[in-house]
This record gives C-alpha cells, structure tokens and sequence, in this order.
C-alpha cells in the first residue's frame, strides 16, 4: 500500500505567541518549530499499519512549508517514514487552507496513494480545513477525528472511530480514504538515534509550482478565499477576587454570592 | 433572488441541537444587518417537523433534506448543502464549530469555493461584508478574515451567542430539497455514547475541571458531586488525563477539547498554557488552589485560595442551599 501522512510544522506548543504591533502577524523571533502534535499521531498511524502489513507498503510524508519544513520532515523519517515529498515555493505564501490544499492533493496525486493519514487540525491556526479540503479535491471520503483504525483483511476497507459530542460514531469506509487522527489513537513513538542517523539519508522530493503545474494565480494569497484582515492580542483580562486567608466556610460563602451577586452565573 | 443568510440546522436523533438556535440568533443579527433573509436548511431523517421551532425562532424558509438514513452523513449532506449553495447563492452561510459542522464545512467549502472561518467567536458586519473573529494558536491570539468568494461561510464556537427568542407567531415556508444519490464510500454503523446524559464539554454551559492535585481517579468523586448539584459537566487537565485520573476524553487544552461555558471551575489546576488554550474563553473562571502562586489565579475571576478538598464539598453544599431556595 502507498501510505500517505501530511504534516506541518508549527511553533512549539509552550510557545509565547506575541501579535505585531501592526496587526500584520506574530512575531516569529526565537520560535522553536515542531511537527503539529496531531500529525505525529497520524505519522505513528502510517508507520504502525506498514508494519502490520509487513510488505513492501511505503510510508511518505507530505509538507507544504517554507525552507525550515525540512527539520520536521526529517523529525518523520527519523521516526520511520521511507521518503518525503516538501512542497516549498515562495508564491505558496499568504495561502489559506483550500490553496495550500490545493498543492498537497496534487502533489499526492502525483505520488500516488492508497490511504491519506493527517492531523485533526494543525495546532497552529487551528482551522482543521486542509485534511477534509485534500479529501475532496482527491475525491476520497474522509473521516476526521479518528480515535481508532482497523484495515479490513482484504484492504479494501477499514472500521474507524470517529469521536463526536458524547459518543463515538463506528465508521466503515472504502479506500482510498484520509483520516484525520486524534490524540489516544496511539502512543506516537520517540525517533531512535540509528532512525535520526538513517532519516539523514532518506530522500525527499523538493517540489516547486511548476513541478506540480500550478501557476501563481492559483495559489498562495491569489489563489485563496479568505483574507487575514488583522491578528489581534488577547484582551487584557481584569485582576481577578482571588480570595485567601479566610476562614474556609466564609470563603465558600463569600465566592457563592459572588457568582450569584457579581457574575450571575448560578 | 433575495440574498440569504443561510443557517446549517444541525439535529442529531431528530432534536434540534442548542447550537442551531444559538446560529438562528446571530444569524438573524446578520441577516437585518445585510438586507438578506435569514433561512434555514436541516437534513436527516423525518425532520420536517423541526422546520416548526426553526420558523418561531426567526427563519423565512426552511430547506428541508430527508435523507431516509439514521445517521449523519458526510458525502450526503456535502452534496445537498453544495447543491443548495450554489443555487440560492447565500451571501453568508453559519454553522456549529461542532464535529458535524467541522466535518462538513471543510468539505462544502471546498466544493464551491467558499471562504471558511472556522471555530468562530465574533462576527459582525463591517461595510456590507461578513468580518469573522477566531482565535488562532489555541486561544492566545485572534485573527479577523473576510471571505474574498462570493460565498462566506462561518462556523460559530457553540455557547458564543444565546439562543434565538421563540416566537409561535412566526413560521417558516417549508421547501424540500433534493438529497441526491450519492452512494456514500463513508458510512456511520453505530453510535456509541461515551460520555452519560450531561452535555459534552464542547457544548456545557458550566463545567467543573480537576488538575493533577486530585491525586488520583477517586478523588474526581468530589467534582461529580459538586457537578450534579449545578449542572455542570466533569473536565480534566492534560498533567491530571497523563497520570490516569481521567479519561482523555475529559482533557480541556490545547490537545484536548476546547470548551466555551459561561462558567468554569478549575480546581487544583495550575493553569499551564497548555490548560489556559483550552478554556480561556469561558466567560467566567473561578480558580481552587492550595499554591497561591499558581499561574491560574492570573487568569480567574473569582478564587479560593485554600485546600481543594475541604473547599469543594463546602462548595456543593452551598450551590445545594442556594439552589433549594
């Protein structure tokens, strides 16, 4: 099977994120970058069905970013991923989700697939829009927020978990198909220091616009739907009633009428 | 043709969800706002009859898909959304930031080259068009978009406006509409509840959360109890899921669910970024630590600043006083 991940790199979740003064963005100074945790549960996916399947079933990883996407890239094959495609061309940027969707399905495409695993959401923009925009431009049926897997044996088809409000939904799907994988779908593995040697070595398609015969117009800025008008800073937040060295019953009390009295919200 | 504002209803075992009445309300704002009627599309199976509740809370008309299938479908309401899009050509289109609307937003946007926000929690009028706000990198920043294609469509995190006013006056004209045979390639069997009868954290209007300082599954009892006395629906913390007292599906934060209630009570939580992602939005936060120095009391509107395990049941039984009133 051709085994498919798409990936993004994102700041690191610890990271202090600080709004221009402009409005024109973050400030990306000091950003240490990292694979958007989800991905790496869609990565574990891949590498953990080609290891069931134990045939000559290939796992490739697919980024869209610019030039630093490589470390992440190499983050995936270190973790046992045989090759990788990194779509890098400067008109890519100012995309919204559906052009930056646009150049992952072709480039996938163009690489062939059998399953497409990816992130419930990149943890950056939280959009969650690029895997189910890849699945219906592939025209494969999707299934987000995927918490279990199984291939049927005749690989035709898989039993998926999808969790919704309050429940899961037990899902049968054909394939090819892109599921977009949630945290408790496994435990993602640690890359191994022979896995960060070897993944130096493995190859990685660097692949422009016109590889994939895209012209400018079509993507990036030109080629999206929405506009980023502004970034805005978190509103300050008023000095809480923060309520110590009391007696603990007058402190209960005292916080109950509070929110009956103050808030209103009992 | 009169421009719409078009509301994605969304009902699940024929109940109309909270979201939609909360969509009908905003939606309505937009609607005046824009000169556009405010209509209504719902799919699934024997819904006709929620057209009724959809028209008292302010639609002109009602889209009505009969699906004849029990379940959600993605590749089916895709193509009935899709089809309806392109023919009434709504000017705005909203919809719950819930797993159905995620899943299929995604979806329809890209079939008929909307502009999509996601997850939003502001949206507003500005010069004849749609400005919609969403916070980005888990809630420590925002960002407003516009929809550069003729078509915008939002959809709006659920607790973020109330819910439209019911009037039994009005009512709705009641227009079917095709639910095209797709033969689906993606089909739901079953629905397996996981969480009881409270409303799931996405969706709960007050929620009690426990951090690592609960020391241990049983200790969670507490936070039931107090719970069950106001409404509320039990949370975790990512330290308190990673050391087993709870389940994942009860994690708030950034990779856990991210929840919008009027009230939240973080109990002996710290408040790492990772938590603070999570629930910063919730209108009201009130913050029960033994360590005064933890970064939670930065963020709360109201704290204990005392042992959690004397002040929680205290806590339960003044809400029981109170409510009993």
């Amino acid at each position: 099977m051709k085994i498919v991940v798409i990936i993004k790199q994102v700041p690191d979740t610890e990271t202090k994120i600080k709004v221009k003064a402009d409005g024109s963005g973050i400030e990306t100074d000091g950003i240490k970058y990292v694979v958007s945790p989800y991905d790496e549960f869609a990565i574990e996916e891949g590498l953990r069905l080609k290891e069931k399947l134990a045939d000559d079933s290939t796992v490739t990883v697919v980024s869209v970013g610019p030039e630093r996407t490589i470390e992440s890239i190499r983050t995936a094959l270190a973790m046992g991923a045989d090759d990788a495609i990194h779509v890098n061309d400067p008109a890519l940027e100012g995309g919204d989700s559906l052009a930056t969707a646009r150049v992952m399905a072709k480039a996938i495409k163009d690489h062939g697939f059998d399953i497409v695993f990816a992130g419930k959401q990149a943890i950056d923009l939280d959009q969650a829009q690029v895997g189910p925009a890849v699945a219906e431009l592939l025209d494969i049926p999707q299934v987000n927020v995927v918490a279990k897997f199984e291939l049927a044996a005749d690989k035709t088809k898989a039993t998926v978990s999808r969790r919704i409000e309050g429940a899961d939904e037990l899902i049968e799907v054909s394939l090819p198909a892109l599921l977009t994988c949630e945290k408790g779908l496994n435990e993602p593995r640690y890359a191994s220091l022979p896995g960060i040697m070897k993944a130096k070595k493995k190859p990685v398609k660097q692949v422009d616009l016109a590889a994939l015969g895209f012209n400018a117009s079509e993507v990036g800025a030109a080629g999206s739907h929405v506009k980023i008008l502004k970034w805005l800073p978190l509103p300050e937040r008023q000095a809480g009633k923060i309520l110590k060295g009391m007696e603990t019953q007058a402190a209960v009390k005292e916080l109950v009428r509070l929110l009956r009295e103050e808030a209103k919200v009992i | 043709m009169a421009n719409e504002v078009l509301v994605l209803a969304e009902q699940r075992a024929g109940n109309l969800k909270k979201i939609s009445l909360e969509l009908m309300g905003i939606g309505a704002e937009l609607a005046a706002k824009l000169g556009a009627d405010l209509t209504a599309v719902v799919i699934g199976n024997g819904v006709e009859g929620l057209a009724k509740a959809l028209g008292a809370a302010g639609a002109k008309k009602v889209y009505v898909g009969e699906t004849g299938e029990k379940y959600y479908n993605t590749e089916i309401y895709t193509q009935a959304v899709s089809d309806l899009i392109k023919q009434t050509q709504p000017s705005v289109v909203l919809a719950g930031a819930t797993a159905l609307g995620r899943d299929l937003t995604a979806r329809v946007a890209a079939r008929v080259g909307a502009g999509l926000a996601t997850d939003c929690t502001e949206l507003r009028i500005e010069n004849g068009k749609l400005v919609m706000r969403r916070p980005v990198y888990s809630g420590k920043a925002y960002i407003e978009l516009e929809s550069t294609a003729p078509v915008a469509i939002a959809s709006v995190r659920p607790n973020t406006y109330g819910p439209a006013a019911q009037d039994a006056s009005r009512s709705a004209e009641v227009v079917k509409i095709d639910v095209k045979a797709v033969t689906p390639r993606a089909v739901v069997k079953e629905i397996v509840k996981t969480a009881g009868d409270k409303p799931d954290l996405t969706e709960a209007e007050i929620i009690v959360s426990g951090g690592r300082a609960m020391k241990a599954a049983e200790n969670f009892k507490i936070l039931h109890e107090m719970a069950d006395v106001i409404g509320a629906t039990v949370g975790a913390s990512r330290a308190a899921v990673d050391s087993g007292y709870a389940p994942h599906s009860m994690q708030v934060g950034q990779t856990g669910k991210v929840v919008n209630p009027k009230l939240y009570f973080a109990v002996g939580i710290s408040g790492a970024i990772q938590h603070l992602a999570g629930m910063r939005t919730s209108k009201v936060i009130v913050a029960i630590n033994k360590d005064p120095d933890a970064p939670i009391f930065q963020k709360a509107d109201y704290g204990i600043v005392d042992d959690l395990y004397t002040v929680v049941p205290l806590l339960t039984q003044e809400f029981k006083k109170l409510l009993a009133e």
